[in-house]
């Protein structure tokens, strides 16, 4: 097959566990296949890779339609803790790792890390608060050059 | 129902070349159809990683992840994908006899 993709790099923007999964899994996914991938956090998807934020990702349950229930029910303390831990567990049944086992797996499958200088300097952050799976801290030209020739994804 | 012969076997296989009868799975075959997907010769790592799968999936009737794999101290992810290039879990489930796994991770 000559249309078969061989390169791919996702760039995962958000911060909340919706926001982070996909990307995870499309570029784990992408490995399992034969294809290379490359991973791109910028603004709150820094979260996913900064050491002592990786392990407390949330789902959003306010202003969240998905979540299926009133609005107000979301703005009651501890919801959004409950609501993760409930799809924690479902995760894991599933056999979909939490986010600091993922990005472990994700990274010894052969996916590059990368942070979002810009973003690194808003939130002044060092190379030290990065989980060590992060190949490195890149602005957005670098990041074209090592997607070039590949597919783009934006989360 | 497509046939392949793999070594001195015949076997029955799915459009993607999936043994559809683990039943008729030999090392011989897996030898062969690893030589298909690139892997000259199947040394004791790969055998480690093939007979774990047989076995777990004849205990839960699903091919194992590849998360399973590290979990279970088998081989660490690193490994797989050095072992079986260019697609471990696709590749070890072929090899091994059994079905495409289906799941995302």
């Amino acid at each position: 097959m000559e249309d078969k993709i061989r390169k791919v790099s996702i760039i995962i923007s958000k911060g909340g566990l919706d926001g982070v999964y996909p990307g995870l899994i499309m570029a784990n996914g992408a490995r399992m296949e034969g294809i290379e991938a490359n991973l791109f956090f910028t603004f709150f998807g820094l979260d996913t890779i900064v050491k002592k934020r990786m392990g407390k990702i949330k789902i959003a349950t306010v202003g969240n339609p998905g979540m299926h229930m009133p609005s107000f029910a979301g703005i009651l303390p501890g919801f959004s803790a409950f609501a993760t831990s409930m799809m924690k567990k479902t995760m894991e049944k599933i056999d979909i790792p939490a986010v600091p086992e993922f990005i472990e797996m994700v990274s010894d499958a052969g996916c590059k890390l990368y942070a979002c200088k810009a973003t690194v300097d808003m939130f002044k952050l060092k190379k030290e608060d990065f989980c060590p799976q992060v190949d490195s801290i890149i602005n957005v030209g670098k990041f074209y050059e090592i997607a070039a020739g590949g597919q783009i994804i934006f989360t | 129902m497509p046939q392949k012969l793999f070594g001195t076997a015949t076997v029955d296989v799915d459009a993607e070349g999936f043994m559809t009868d683990f039943g008729q799975w030999t090392r011989e075959a897996a030898a062969a159809i690893a030589k298909d997907e690139g892997i000259a010769e199947l040394t004791p790592a790969h055998w480690k990683v093939i007979e774990f799968m047989q076995k777990d999936f004849k205990e839960n009737g699903q091919v194992p992840s590849i998360r399973k794999l590290n979990k279970s101290g088998v081989i660490s992810t690193k490994e797989l994908y050095a072992l079986f290039p260019g697609g471990p879990a696709k590749k070890a489930a072929k090899i091994a006899g059994m079905k495409k796994p289906e799941g995302c991770v």
